[in-house]
């Protein structure tokens, strides 16, 4: 038999615990053994950014990494940005904005610029495009997307 | 190795074929200390490869270019991870330090801003956050950025193994296309970056098609000066073009010896080293050379104040 293993993860703020092939990347863990398919699998080596979650605050492309080597990471998926139902004023911004078009690039996009804006939360339009550059869209033309990102920065600015 | 493909019957009786993009199976066995990693890479051989941030080896394994039986997985090694400046004033890089560590290190912006300044043109932040120092040197792309920044900044890369420690000059390390002077049994550990003056001269400057692409042409530049401003010894690095990084020592000696002007600098363009250019689908040899050419240039005039640097 294929080496396989139990695997515990904290994902979302919930324990998620599987038996699984060893060889299971993060990203088959998160859609076929704790059921959250909002995080997509496009290439699956590592090119277009559609599986992005975030480990620990920090985007990774989920497709690079295996469930096992994860351990007691924290992993917050698209599915853990808003309560089921609602939406973060990010989520909102890309929604007004027509930010996606056929939505499979969207979780990535919204994970890593969730990420960006945690860690730089007033970003000119150049950092933004710099950390969107490993997210790929086929839709969008990406305007739509960088306006989004730094709307919601100058909305939270004015809250602030 | 080719591909691997998976054969699937279409409704209308076709058959296509759809590369595996799973790797083949495997076991990961986290190694605890260098001893454990050491002694690990020697019971399974073969059999085994070292895994760092993956970002190089897990679309490796995705499409079946190598299907390793046992990972043997070096993230739990807290020795290799850290920045830590030495009492002679060089700097020492652990092997497991991120290239997000490398970007956001204040001791790096402060004593090696050619390290600081090169990091943003590497790959994309998500694969930055996992990707090590280590991993990449070992990969050894031709057009990767840090081989080429530890030969500008003549560093060291020590190297463990059952027989040792050894001290290699980055120089001598890389050797060609994904091939390095690391043995199979060998795990690298860390870097070490010669003390710089703040006074060094240095240039990093790339073009890439798209924002985080494997660089079509790269040079990595670094000077010293006496206090007249005459250079007294150049490494010019120049990657993306040829099999590895490679100096440019013509041009290196070119510019040696006398305070540089714009003139000089068009002048010692004229010994510009012969370098044989790769030729793929992302570019021909020709344009590679003329990158070269024309980022060389702009390299040295950026290094000696004559132009403004190139933003990522
Ligand atoms: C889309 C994409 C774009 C990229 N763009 C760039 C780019 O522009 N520039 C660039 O430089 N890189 C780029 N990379 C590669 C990235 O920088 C990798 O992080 C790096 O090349 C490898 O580091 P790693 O830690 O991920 O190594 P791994 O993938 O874990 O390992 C790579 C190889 O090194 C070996 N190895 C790892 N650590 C050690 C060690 N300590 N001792 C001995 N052997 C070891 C492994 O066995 C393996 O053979 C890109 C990657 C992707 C997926
Ligand atoms: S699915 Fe991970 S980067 Fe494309
Ligand atoms: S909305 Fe379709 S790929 Fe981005």
């Amino acid at each position: 038999m294929n080496p396989s293993r139990e695997i515990t993860l904290r994902v979302n703020g919930n324990t998620v615990r599987a038996v699984c092939e060893t060889r299971t990347t993060l990203l088959d863990f998160l859609r076929d053994h704790a059921g959250l398919t909002g995080t997509h699998a496009g290439c699956e080596h590592g090119v277009c950014g559609a599986c992005t979650v975030q480990l620990d605050g920090a985007s990774v492309r989920a497709c690079l990494l295996f469930a096992a080597q994860v351990g007691e990471g924290q992993i917050t998926t698209v599915e853990g940005l808003a309560p089921p139902g609602a939406m973060t004023d990010l989520q909102q911004a890309f929604r007004r904005h027509h930010a996606l078009q056929c939505g499979f690039c969207t979780p990535g996009m919204l994970m890593t610029a969730d990420a960006l804006l945690r860690e730089t939360p007033h970003p000119d339009e150049a950092a933004v495009r710099a950390a969107l550059s490993g997210n790929l869209c086929r839709c969008t033309g990406y305007q739509p997307i960088i306006e989004a990102v730094l709307d919601c920065a100058e909305a939270r600015g004015a809250r602030s | 190795m080719a591909a691997m493909a998976f054969m699937h019957y279409l409704p209308n009786g076709k058959v296509c074929t759809i590369p595996v993009m799973k790797p083949a199976p495997l076991d990961i066995l986290p190694a605890t200390s260098v001893a454990h990693a050491l002694s690990l890479l020697g019971e399974h051989g073969d059999q085994a490869r070292l895994i760092a941030g993956g970002q190089s080896l897990m679309p490796i394994l995705a499409m079946r270019l190598a299907a390793p039986a046992i990972l043997i997985d070096i993230n739990g090694i807290a020795d290799l991870r850290g920045i830590r400046l030495e009492a002679d004033g060089s700097v020492l890089i652990g092997a497991l330090t991120r290239h997000r560590d490398l970007e956001r290190s204040p001791l790096l912006a402060e004593r090696l801003p050619l390290i600081a300044a090169a990091m943003p043109w590497i790959a994309h932040v998500q694969i930055r956050n996992r990707g090590t120092l280590g991993g990449s040197l070992s990969h050894a792309d031709p057009a990767a950025e840090l081989p080429a920044l530890c030969i500008a900044l003549c560093a060291t890369i020590e190297l463990h193994s059952p027989r040792g420690v050894r001290q290699i000059a980055a120089d001598d390390f890389f050797q060609g296309v994904f091939a390095t002077a690391r043995a199979d049994d060998e795990l690298l550990t860390a870097v070490r970056v010669p003390a710089t003056t703040p006074a060094q001269r240095w240039a990093f400057i790339e073009l890439a098609r798209r924002h985080g692409d494997f660089a079509l042409c790269g040079i990595a530049l670094t000077a010293d000066c006496s206090p007249t401003g005459a250079v007294t010894q150049a490494r010019i690095v120049v990657f993306g073009v040829s099999d590895c990084p490679r100096r440019l020592p013509h041009l290196e000696s070119a510019i040696v010896g006398s305070a540089p002007s714009p003139a000089s600098i068009d002048q010692a363009m004229q010994s510009l080293d012969t370098v044989e250019a790769r030729s793929d689908h992302h570019a021909s040899s020709e344009y590679r050379l003329e990158l070269l050419a024309t980022l060389a240039r702009r390299a040295l005039r950026q290094a000696f104040g004559f132009d403004e640097r190139t933003a990522p």
